[in-house]
């Protein structure tokens, strides 16, 4: 028999109050984990959405011709006699301050070449790379594996009647087309990608990139100050961002965002009061037990410590509890939020650990108050409460 | 020799601006191994004079003496530590925890001692099959008869062996043939050494007592045992003074002795 037993036979022997409080608090939690679940699922699913949306970032030389369109960004001359960005100052991007932000840097050297005697625009690009950021690509055939394969977008394809497995020759040199990139209805549909290497090499332009495309699209990040840095790091390049898509979507989430904390909060207020009520209860139902434990010799902080000892059991099974209830509520009601796939919530450790946290906190701070009181009144006193 | 030494005690409550003096000037020694019965009318602050002989309170004035030790000079939980070491407490209402059973309850004291689970066990047992309670270790208060209920509580004051034991009216609630068995077991412990300071409004079991002293309006007041047939009359009186709030017929019986020692 130690204090510790006595916290855990009035828990075990007074089912019926010790589970009203349980209840109680559970439901709290559970409430906040689900409306912060929520909010975390469909922030990672707008998150990925946007990073499907491709580069947000786009590096181009500085020049002072004309200017090339591609994908409705401005780019430098690609098809004349400008500066280009060298493979060291791609590099370089990788020392920004912000890299972590940064998903993918997509360098691209483009130039135009003659194909059976059509002018074609042709990119170098670093296939892995170029795949990750633009996942909507659908390829009919797969995509190039070697230095002498290319990937034709739809429109070029039809123009020069290419399928996969068909051939072509450029300034003399066979390439193999080893898939055909379905309507896009972007720039991509009139070019004919290959790697880097080949690129450089039929254009003469080696280690040299007309531009590169970077996604740093993410939820915070602070995508002016990336571009600061990228320029800093290349200071003969022109770094312009592509924001307004990201912007007006991170304010959307932003307001549900706000909203789910002020739910939360007022949820939160309304359950810490409600077992504060019950805690304060409990324990001046307790004040002739506490009597009697005074009688017998037992110090304040003996009795402190069963009483506090019962909260934190309690509480932090509700949390627990709490926790998973609200998992649960938040995977039943997100396809309510959001359209598209069910089922995955987004399961965060720190949202674990601060709702138990959370639980815990509650129970103890409602019953501190409380209990100081009762163990500091006379045992004779106490003794004396008629219930 | 004086095992506790109560000297000019005083307590005053304050209930609704009103002061109620429940202790006025009380002297008393009480000698190791006694067996000492405090009665009186309802009122005249019996429970007062055991809680403050227990440290469950602090005194207006005076002060209290417990193996050479000055009680109410303790501060903060040497109090606590003090009843611990020196004291088991019995009261009227049992006071039971509910949600223990019979042997935890009994073990409670010792929840807080420096002992194996092992040894603590065993004293709540021996402490049980002291007030022959052995059988029904596992269960609840609500399990028990009063009687069952009051030899635990019994129990738990014993476990721990303390010098004194503190009883405020044990044999309250209980029917004769229990209460007779209760004062056995208290006049068992006492011949065992144990020092028995008990409250009782039946005069009839001062005879298990060595000495005997009357309170009355907060003072000590003689009191004679010569005669236990007095027991009805001063139960007959008492009621006789509650209900018609005559306070001076229980005072009949109070002729001087010898028995109560006060002090100065
Ligand atoms: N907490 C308190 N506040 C105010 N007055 C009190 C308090 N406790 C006791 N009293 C008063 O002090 C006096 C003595 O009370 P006490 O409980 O010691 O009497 P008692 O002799 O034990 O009576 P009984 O035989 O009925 O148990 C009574 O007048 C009582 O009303
Ligand atoms: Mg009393």
């Amino acid at each position: 028999m130690k204090l510790r037993n006595i916290a855990l036979s009035n828990i075990k022997r007074r089912k019926a109050k010790i589970s009203f409080l349980l209840a109680g608090l559970m439901v709290g939690v559970a409430t906040v984990v689900a409306l912060v679940t929520i909010t975390i699922t469909l922030n990672q699913d707008i998150e990925e959405k946007l990073d499907r949306f491709g580069a947000n970032i786009v590096i181009s030389p500085r020049t002072e011709g004309l200017s090339l369109a591609y994908g409705g960004i401005s780019l430098g001359g690609v098809s004349y006699n400008v500066k280009e960005i060298s493979s060291e100052e791609v590099a370089r991007i990788d020392r920004i301050k912000n890299r972590k932000n940064i998903k993918v840097i997509a360098p691209k050297t483009l130039g135009v070449v003659a194909i059976s005697s059509k002018s074609v625009l042709l990119a170098g690009i670093d296939v892995p790379r170029e795949l990750e950021m633009k996942q909507w690509w659908q390829i009919e055939g797969r995509a190039p594996e070697t230095d002498s394969e290319v990937l034709a977008g739809k429109v070029v394809a039809e123009s020069l009647g290419l399928s996969p497995g068909s051939s072509i020759a450029i300034k003399g040199r066979e390439l193999k087309v080893s898939g055909v990139i379905g309507a896009t209805g972007s720039q991509d549909d009139e070019i004919l990608f290959t790697s880097i290497a080949t690129a450089q090499s039929l254009l003469g332009k080696e280690g040299l990139y007309s531009l590169v495309e970077v996604s740093a699209l993410c939820r915070d990040c602070p995508v002016d100050e990336i571009v600061a840095q990228i320029s800093a790091q290349i200071p003969g390049a022109r770094v312009s961002a592509v924001q307004q898509v990201v912007k007006s979507k991170m304010q959307a989430l932003d307001h549900l965002v706000k909203l789910t904390m002020g739910i939360s909060a007022v949820v939160l207020f309304i359950g810490v009061l409600i077992v504060m009520v019950t805690m304060m209860g409990s324990i001046k139902e307790r004040t002739r037990e506490i009597g009697i434990f005074r009688a017998i010799g037992f110090r304040q902080g003996h009795i402190m410590k069963i009483i506090l000892l019962e909260a934190v059991i309690v509480s932090f099974a509700a949390g627990v509890l709490g926790w998973i209830f609200g998992i649960g509520v938040a995977k039943v009601s997100l396809p309510l939020f959001a359209e598209g796939e069910a089922g995955a919530v987004a399961l965060n450790l720190s949202l674990a650990v601060g709702a138990v946290l959370m639980a815990v906190l509650t129970g103890l701070l409602s019953s501190i108050y409380p209990a100081m009181k009762a163990v500091r009144m006379a045992p004779n006193e106490a003794l004396r409460i008629l219930y | 020799m004086s095992f506790i030494t109560v000297r000019n005690m005083g307590k005053r409550y304050e209930s609704g601006g009103v002061p109620v003096d429940a202790l006025n000037g009380v002297s008393l020694q009480v000698g190791q191994g006694e067996f000492l019965a405090v009665v009186g009318e309802s009122g005249s602050g019996k429970s007062t004079l055991l809680s403050l002989l227990g440290g469950l309170d602090r005194p207006t004035e005076g002060s209290l003496e417990v193996d050479g030790l000055d009680v109410y000079s303790l501060r903060g939980e040497k109090l606590a530590d003090f009843r611990s070491e020196y004291l088991g407490f019995v009261f009227q209402s049992f006071q039971l925890i509910p949600y223990l059973t019979t042997l935890e309850n009994t073990m409670l004291p010792l929840a807080i001692a420096p002992m194996k689970n092992r040894e603590k066990r065993a004293a709540g047992i021996h402490a049980l099959r002291r007030v022959g309670l052995e059988d029904k270790i596992d269960r609840l208060p609500h399990q028990l008869s009063g009687g069952e209920q009051e030899r635990a509580a019994l129990a738990r004051a014993i476990v721990n062996d303390p010098p004194v034991l503190l009883a405020d009216e044990p044999t309250g609630n209980l029917d004769s043939k229990n209460g007779e068995a209760v004062m056995n077991l208290l006049k068992d412990l006492n011949r065992e050494g144990i020092t028995i300071v008990m409250v009782t409004h039946n005069l009839g079991y001062t005879r298990y007592a060595s000495r005997t002293i009357k309170l009355q309006d907060g003072r000590i007041v003689p009191f004679t045992d010569d005669d236990s047939s007095c027991a009805v009359t001063f139960e007959t009186e008492r009621k006789t003074a509650e209900e018609g709030g005559d306070s001076s017929g229980a005072a009949r019986i109070a002729v001087p002795v010898t028995a109560a020692v006060p002090v100065t």
